[in-house]
């Protein structure tokens, strides 16, 4: 008797979170639903209607998205910049991090302080002064906003990699130095390989960040040219004169596609990433 | 080992350190330098004091946009960790079908923050039209509560994961010490669950509260600050007085600098007060 009134609870609980995955997800659905309808028909009294006759578009919001707004010209440098500033982090603040967790002195000590200062300071304490820097430097590029995000995502990486290296036996990395290895050596065959699960989850947590950034790259860039996903969505809304709600639902999916693929696929790493962040943070 | 590695400072720090500086120290700098100048790019900058710090206090767009801000954070906060914490609770139990509800819940994460917002924007919209005839451009109070309810469906699954993290690691013999000691669910929840899951609530509740005063591209993307600002959070207000008001750049300047300050001491004292609770292991 016991056992059959907790095995309905269980079930009842089942369809309660069923019902609000569902809940969860519609948004999504709807932005999917919506970016086959006209752009005059996805206002605020018809935005929920199902697409009939009149307002069904089939793909010409992708079309449009794709053409006019140069959907996949843009998509390409966002991966650019994703791709190229996670990998200058991971090399360069795992090495840093290695160095000041290693050799304990005044400046490692301040930089490291510094380090977690900037984990707290909000962009906009520093976006005019950075995107003037930026210009100046000619960092305004693709390729030069690398040096940027290695520079305003240093903290949490450094932090992050610190954090492992301090649990990592020094005595391996002296067995390797006395057996004859240069710090260098020491540090790409013994250090990194143990710090692999570092890697995937400091790598996540930035790629997720860098992938979905606005502020940073609308002020840096040379907008002229180059552009992001989210600049190019910032655009379509009407920012800068016509509203085009269709392209917009459109390129939302576009963009929401490919963030699903990943998830699915490396969902495990992600989730690691997160908590690991999290318990160092 | 450490002199060993000293010869190699060069190789293992400066590339961080450099970028670092271009990126982050820099700007900082310039920045609290430029909230004492009255400026329109860096060269032309004129020392003027404390004048635009005088200025902030009398203008009612920061006041008001600083208790907005206040507000917003601590209802969002209370509200995601409420809710993460109980979908936890539920989650790291043995229902049916935990993995993939966990999977679903985490997935707005993904998403980056201007998309959220007009996700959101297109829905909240629609729904406050059809049942108040108003909508989050109009009234600064349904933009208010839209805000909470974008960062809620983003947040709620990366705090529901932290907490499932924290849950997992109350070790059994506490629990079934409590369950022969006759303690009820309720009693097991407050009394033991709680304490020990402290560590995940400092760093919830420090990452929603950072992550909430910090907030930018919902806010721009759902309601851009309108009706006239009132809906702007303190980022965002800081933005549109730069670049939105000419000839306000410094008063601009010195809003980020007193929100960078707000920022750090409320984190500090974050941090310091939930530490204090936490169970000594």
């Amino acid at each position: 008797m016991k056992s059959k009134s907790r095995f309905s609870w269980k079930t009842l609980g089942t369809i309660a979170f069923a019902a609000l995955s569902l809940a969860y997800v519609a948004p999504l659905l709807l932005v999917l639903m919506n970016s086959f309808k006209d752009k005059s028909a996805i206002s605020t009294t018809q935005a929920f209607d199902f697409p009939n006759g009149d307002t069904f578009v089939g793909i010409d919001n992708y079309i449009y998205g794709v053409e006019q707004a140069e959907f996949f010209k843009y998509f390409g440098y966002t991966a650019i910049i994703t791709v190229g500033s996670v990998l200058a982090i991971l090399l360069c603040t795992s090495m840093c991090a290695w160095y000041i967790s290693r050799v304990n002195s005044r400046v490692t000590r301040m930089l490291f302080l510094a380090f977690v200062f900037s984990m707290v300071v909000p962009f906009q304490m520093v976006m005019f002064t950075l995107s003037k820097t930026a210009d100046v430097l000619g960092l305004n590029t693709p390729w030069g906003i690398i040096v940027i995000y290695l520079g305003f995502g240093a903290g949490l990486a450094t932090f992050m990699f610190s954090g492992f290296v301090k649990s990592i036996p020094i005595e391996i990395e002296e067995a390797a130095m006395i057996d004859g290895c240069s710090p260098l050596q020491t540090f790409f065959r013994i250090v990194m390989p143990i710090m692999k699960p570092t890697y995937v989850s400091v790598g996540i947590l930035e790629a997720m960040w860098i992938w979905n950034d606005f502020l940073l790259p609308y002020l840096v860039l040379d907008l002229k040219k180059y552009k992001t996903v989210s600049i190019v969505m910032q655009n379509l809304s009407g920012s800068y004169g016509r509203v085009e709600m269709g392209a917009l639902m459109a390129c939302i999916v576009l963009s929401i596609v490919p963030i699903i693929v990943f998830y699915v696929s490396c969902q495990k790493y992600i989730i690691k990433g997160v908590v690991d962040g999290a318990v160092k943070g | 080992m450490e002199k060993a590695m000293r010869k190699y400072s060069p190789v293992f720090v400066l590339p961080t350190a450099l970028a670092f500086a271009i990126g982050f120290a820099v700007p900082f700098a310039l920045g609290i330098y430029l909230s004492m100048c009255r400026f329109t790019t860096v060269t032309d900058a004129s020392f003027v004091g404390i004048t635009n710090f005088a200025q902030i206090i009398g203008d009612a767009t920061f006041t008001h946009s600083l208790w907005y801000t206040a507000l917003f954070t601590a209802v969002s906060v209370i509200v995601i960790n409420v809710a993460a914490f109980a979908i936890a609770l539920a989650l790291s139990g043995t229902l049916r079908g935990t993995t993939f509800f966990r999977t679903v819940f985490f997935m707005p994460n993904l998403i980056g923050g201007l998309v959220l917002g007009y996700i959101w924007q297109m829905i909240l919209n629609t729904v406050f039209f059809s049942l108040l005839g108003s909508m989050m451009n109009l009234n600064e109070w349904l933009g208010f509560w839209g805000l909470v309810i974008v960062v809620a469906w983003q947040q709620i699954g990366y705090m529901m994961i932290i907490y499932i993290a924290g849950l997992q690691n109350v070790p059994e013999e506490l629990l079934e010490a409590a369950r022969i000691d006759g303690a009820s669910r309720w009693q097991t929840l407050w009394r033991i669950k709680l304490p020990m899951v402290m560590p995940s609530i400092t760093i919830c509740s420090f990452l929603t509260l950072t992550n909430s005063f910090k907030l930018f591209d919902q806010n721009l993307a759902l309601t851009a600050g309108e009706p006239a600002n009132r809906s702007a959070l303190l980022a965002l207000d800081i933005y549109q007085t730069f670049y939105g008001r000419v000839g306000w750049e410094g008063v601009g300047q010195a809003k980020a600098v007193v929100f960078c300050a707000l920022v750090v001491t409320v984190a500090l004292l974050q941090l310091r007060f939930t530490r204090r609770k936490e169970v000594q292991r």
